[in-house]
């Protein structure tokens, strides 16, 4: 079953093309890694699934409805694709429980003890139960970034987005993030993951996407085009992440 | 130098007549000028079609002349202008608020827009709505934010209450030079009268510092 449908996606900002003619479907279980050169568009792919872009032509179809589509409640999409930012964006101004109760309690207007309740499993999923009344600047990278994880699961999303989760992180904080996120795939959930940790993407995703200048120029498995790069392009980039 | 602290005495009935209308101008005044700056922030800050930009030529004509000349403006043109008259603490409360409002509506665009564009994309992502993101996540971070300015403007407005002597509001200065114009005690008279606006300033100081200090500045 098609979660993700991009049909010929074009994104462009003003005059810049960013996103050429994207066609991508990803079923319900997949883990997708998305890698490429900085500026190749990733993160916009990303922003134009849950809608924070618009598209500026095709089609792109998340859970069954068009993001075209002016019937369609773009805060729906939204709830059913979480997502997670390389800065955390933790609310400052909220307790780490607090931030992940946020979304249920807003969106999905459960009352503050179900909420808190909900978040508190969450938390306890992503390890952190005991920081629960810490303030986001109390808290490192790699707790800040569980956080986010438990936030986005909070209201049920079907998908979760992932956006270099780690590439703020030192490295000895990264494989606390890496190890929730692995685990939320073992669970079943569909991610896409733009990301540059090859391990992860070996040992955890099930499917690679190379892009390069606004396409996606390979789609595979990921021990196939890690092993053997089809292209130099590929071969290149994959020697200079290393 | 003679000071008679006497005379101080004497006359600080009159002067607390002045400074019950020092307050009233202020805290009306500010009132009207937090309304009005809110608006007029938000506008600017969001971009919203037309009020957007009569709020900058707001901003820009207030900014622009001196709070004397439109005291005098409201008081004495006005009414010549379009028959609109008003008494002198009416006047003074309205330029009060329009003077002060131009400036918070400045600090408030100013916080809005100095949140952090990642907030609001976490919030949207969460499935809330624009104005949900406004008012739960924006709106609480920025409000944050103005304390400190918005303090400062505080201060500031008290103090230009003074101004309002040129069209006859027998607020604190004017009770002052009542007093020293039939006295000619002009040591004592402008002692205490400074004194008195440093209290009132203080205690406006301190009151935010309290408040800057129960809400975390983030
Ligand atoms: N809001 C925007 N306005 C204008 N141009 C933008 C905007 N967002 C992204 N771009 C441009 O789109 C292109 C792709 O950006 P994007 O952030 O999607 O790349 P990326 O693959 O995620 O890169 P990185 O690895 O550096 O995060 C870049 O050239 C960028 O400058
Ligand atoms: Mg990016």
């Amino acid at each position: 079953m098609k979660i993700v449908e991009c049909k010929k996606v074009c994104k462009s900002f003003d005059k810049t093309d960013v996103l050429f003619d994207i066609d991508l479907s990803i079923n319900v279980g997949e883990v997708v890694v998305v890698v490429g050169p900085s500026g190749s568009g990733k993160s916009t792919l990303l922003r134009c699934i849950n809608v924070l872009e618009k598209i500026t032509s095709g089609d792109l179809i998340v859970d069954g409805k068009s993001v075209i589509d002016p019937k369609t409640d773009i805060r729906h999409i939204r709830q059913e694709a979480g997502m997670v930012f390389q800065q955390f964006n933790l609310f400052p101004q909220l307790t780490a429980l607090e931030n992940v109760a946020f979304g249920p309690r807003k969106v999905r207007k459960l009352s503050k003890k179900d909420a808190h309740e909900l978040a508190m499993d969450l938390l306890t999923k992503v390890g952190l139960a005991e920081r629960a009344g810490h303030y986001p600047s109390q808290l490192s990278g790699g707790q800040q970034q569980r956080v986010a994880i438990a936030r986005a699961l909070a209201v049920k999303p079907k998908l979760m987005l992932f956006d270099e989760p780690t590439s703020a992180l030192d490295p000895e904080l990264k494989g606390e993030v890496l190890s929730v996120m692995r685990s939320l795939a073992e669970e079943g959930m569909t991610m896409i993951v733009v990301s540059h940790e090859m391990n992860f993407a070996l040992n955890v995703g099930n499917r690679l996407i190379f892009m390069d200048e606004g396409r996606i120029i390979h789609d595979g498995s990921p021990r196939d085009l890690y092993d053997n790069p089809p292209t130099e392009r590929l071969r290149d980039f994959l020697r200079n992440i290393q | 130098m003679d000071f008679q602290f006497q005379f101080v005495l004497t006359t600080l009935p009159q002067l607390m007549q002045g400074v019950k209308l020092t307050i009233y101008i202020t805290v009306y005044g500010l009132l009207g000028g937090i309304g009005l700056g809110m608006i007029t922030g938000l506008a600017l800050a969001y971009k919203i079609p037309i009020l957007n930009l009569t709020g900058a030529v707001y901003v820009w004509i207030i900014r622009g002349t001196p709070i004397v000349v439109q005291a005098m403006f409201v008081y004495f043109a006005l009414p010549l202008a379009m028959g609109v008259r008003m008494s002198g603490l009416q006047a003074a409360v309205l330029v009060l608020a329009i003077n002060a409002g131009a400036y918070i509506a400045e600090i408030v665009r100013g916080a809005v827009l100095s949140i952090n564009k990642g907030l609001v994309d976490a919030g949207l992502a969460l499935g809330l709505s624009r104005i949900q993101v406004t008012a739960f996540v924006v709106g609480p971070l920025s409000f944050r934010r103005m304390i400190p300015p918005l303090g400062n403007q505080f201060i500031i407005g008290l103090k230009d209450t003074s101004l309002f002597i040129v069209i006859g509001v027998g607020e604190l200065t004017r009770q002052g030079q009542e007093i020293m114009a039939s006295s000619f005690r002009a040591l004592e008279v402008w002692t205490a009268v400074a004194l008195i606006y440093l209290v009132l300033t203080t205690v406006l100081a301190l009151s935010l510092r309290w408040l800057e200090r129960r809400m975390k500045i983030l």
